[in-house]
């Protein structure tokens, strides 16, 4: 699809991806033939059923995962050099954070295996625990905090080493609803504050209108793109949002791509 | 207290057999005594007599604490008669086999986590060697200590203890620095962290609570072979030569009071040892 919103470079492209993997039961495709633009600034959901390849996807994206054909590239570079210029931040469905640091430690765990200097690692400690709204809660230990401050905590620990990309696999998937809302809401609040390039896989509709410039609608055997829908949403989104004529046709529109994905089968 | 309440009621109830088993072992000797001087005695007269004998079968508690206290604060605490003195000679080469052991244990358990090779070709010895019945062993390593000319008896000594509290230190840091789940290690290698570091700031101290938890068994299993490690030397120090003397010199009363007083220094070491962890966990951010 041609992107016509954005005349900012490509911050990642991939062209005729491919992944398989070699199991016990024979090949599988994990990714066929996957083509995508996302530009600077943009706010893109992976959204699909399990299987589909859009957490293999963002993983090729940050290197986890290495593709068997096709190019990627993460800011013209390859994933493994682009993560070497700390390109991504990644943040994981469970929040991860080390029970024996601190909230604070946790954050400048990143800094420390980067190498920042200690002044630096405190300033941009302090500076990260504000924008997620933690300033206060550094000297506490993980369990002191309720889940979805502890996934705030990772977010900022993403954010600490000034990455242009954020890299979200299922983030607020293990959350409770309304605390959902409220990390989606101020997910929105970061993301206009410091305009970064955010990758989010989700399997919520909802979550995926609601947040995205561009929704990528996937589906399996093989995980492949079905549809990729540019919002016409503004960039400033109250809640309610979610209950105006176009946010529904969109989240009709998705889930008619999730539904064509599965009759494919 | 209401913790204290069923370990006394334990205590008690032990005492209460000792005490049961001490009357109807030492008994036959009794009866004999006054079957030799043809007189009959009845089991009040017998009871009394049971309970402060020379070379009793088997020492009642009373007996046994008298021995203990006398050898700890009757002696100069240089003499060989001192428990004292020989619990601390036990105690030293307990400290000495505990940490080689314990070295040996975490060095081997990285080399084994880092190098698959290593698991394949060290592992199966690991448990093989814990299979040899130590007493078998430990003549062997004091002959062939000796013979490559290590005089000082500390050194076989710290090699049996070190022998027995390797192995659970091994299996429990190879369990810990295996812990970290792959969304860590992912994590890290996101960070383009190297190997050291994944290790020092991830495995290491993901495996610490595995590692005081083996500790504790380590610290045991190396007074265990100290003890055994004084048996047949001939040894004149520690608490295992101890053991031996009254056992070859029939003196049971000098050989339980060594046995106590060695599950005491393992009671205590134990302790300090639980010290030790709850004040790391406590450094760790662990909710008490």
């Amino acid at each position: 699809m041609k992107d016509t919103f954005h005349t900012d470079r490509p911050v990642i492209e991939a062209r005729g991806l491919n992944l398989t993997f070699q199991t016990g039961d024979g090949p599988v495709h994990a990714l066929k033939d996957v083509d995508l633009t996302i530009n600077k600034g943009d706010f893109v959901s992976f959204i699909g059923p399990s299987g589909c390849g859009k957490t293999t996807f963002l993983r090729c994206i940050a290197a986890l995962e290495h593709p068997t054909g096709g190019t990627l590239t993460v800011n013209g570079l390859t994933p493994d050099d682009a993560r070497k210029r700390r390109a991504y931040g990644y943040v994981f469905q469970a929040a991860g954070l080390y029970p024996w640091r601190t909230i604070a430690g946790n954050v400048k765990l990143p800094l420390e295996i980067m190498g920042f200097s200690k002044a630096e690692q405190e300033e941009r400690v302090r500076k990260v625990l504000e924008l997620v709204e933690l300033s206060g809660f550094g000297a506490k230990f993980p369990w002191q905090l309720s889940g979805g401050m502890q996934q705030r905590a990772s977010i900022a620990r993403a954010l600490a080493f000034d990455a242009d990309i954020l890299l979200m696999d299922e983030p607020f998937g293990a959350l409770d609803e309304i605390v959902r809302d409220r990390l989606n809401e101020e997910l929105l609040k970061l993301w206009a504050r410091t305009s970064k390039t955010i990758g989010f896989v989700t399997h919520s509709i909802p979550e995926a209108v609601y947040l995205s410039t561009k929704i990528v609608v996937m589906s399996p055997r093989p995980g492949r793109i079905t549809d990729i829908i540019d919002s016409p949403l503004p960039k400033d989104r109250p809640l309610e949002i979610r209950d105006s004529p176009e946010f529904i046709e969109i989240a009709h529109r998705v889930r008619e791509g999730l539904r064509a994905g599965h009759l494919d089968e | 207290m209401g913790r204290a309440a069923p370990i006394l009621t334990v205590l008690c109830g032990i005492f209460v057999l000792w005490y049961l088993a001490a009357i109807w072992m030492n008994a036959t000797w009794v009866y004999d005594q006054a079957s030799r001087s043809n007189t009959s005695v009845t089991l009040a007269q017998v009871i009394p007599q049971t309970m402060a004998q020379e070379r009793p079968l088997l020492p009642p508690p009373h007996q046994v604490a008298q021995v203990l206290w006398d050898g700890v604060t009757g002696q100069a605490v240089t003499s060989k008669r001192s428990l004292v003195y020989h619990g601390y000679v036990t105690l030293r080469g307990t400290m000495m086999g505990f940490a080689l052991g314990t070295l040996l244990g975490v060095a081997l358990a990285m080399a084994i986590v880092r190098f698959r090779v290593m698991e394949l070709s060290v592992m199966p010895w690991a448990i093989i060697s814990q299979t040899i019945p130590i007493v078998a062993l430990a003549p062997m390593i004091l002959t062939v200590s000796n013979q490559i000319g290590i005089d000082n008896r500390e050194v076989p000594k710290a090699i049996i203890a070190a022998y027995l509290s390797f192995f659970p230190v091994l299996v429990s840091m190879i369990k810990g620095l295996r812990s970290p789940d792959q969304m860590q290690l992912d994590l890290l290698s996101t960070y383009g962290a190297s190997e050291p570091q994944t290790f020092f700031k991830l495995r290491l101290p993901a495996s610490l609570p595995y590692f005081f938890a083996s500790l504790k068994v380590a610290v045991a299993a190396a007074l265990v072979g100290t003890i055994i490690g004084e048996l047949p030397t001939g040894a004149v120090e520690g608490l295992g030569a101890r053991m031996l003397i009254g056992s070859q010199f029939g003196e049971p009363l000098i050989m339980w009071a060594a046995l106590f007083a060695a599950a005491i220094l393992a009671g205590g070491l134990i302790l300090i040892v639980g010290w030790i962890e709850r004040a790391a966990r406590a450094r760790m951010g662990v909710p008490a």
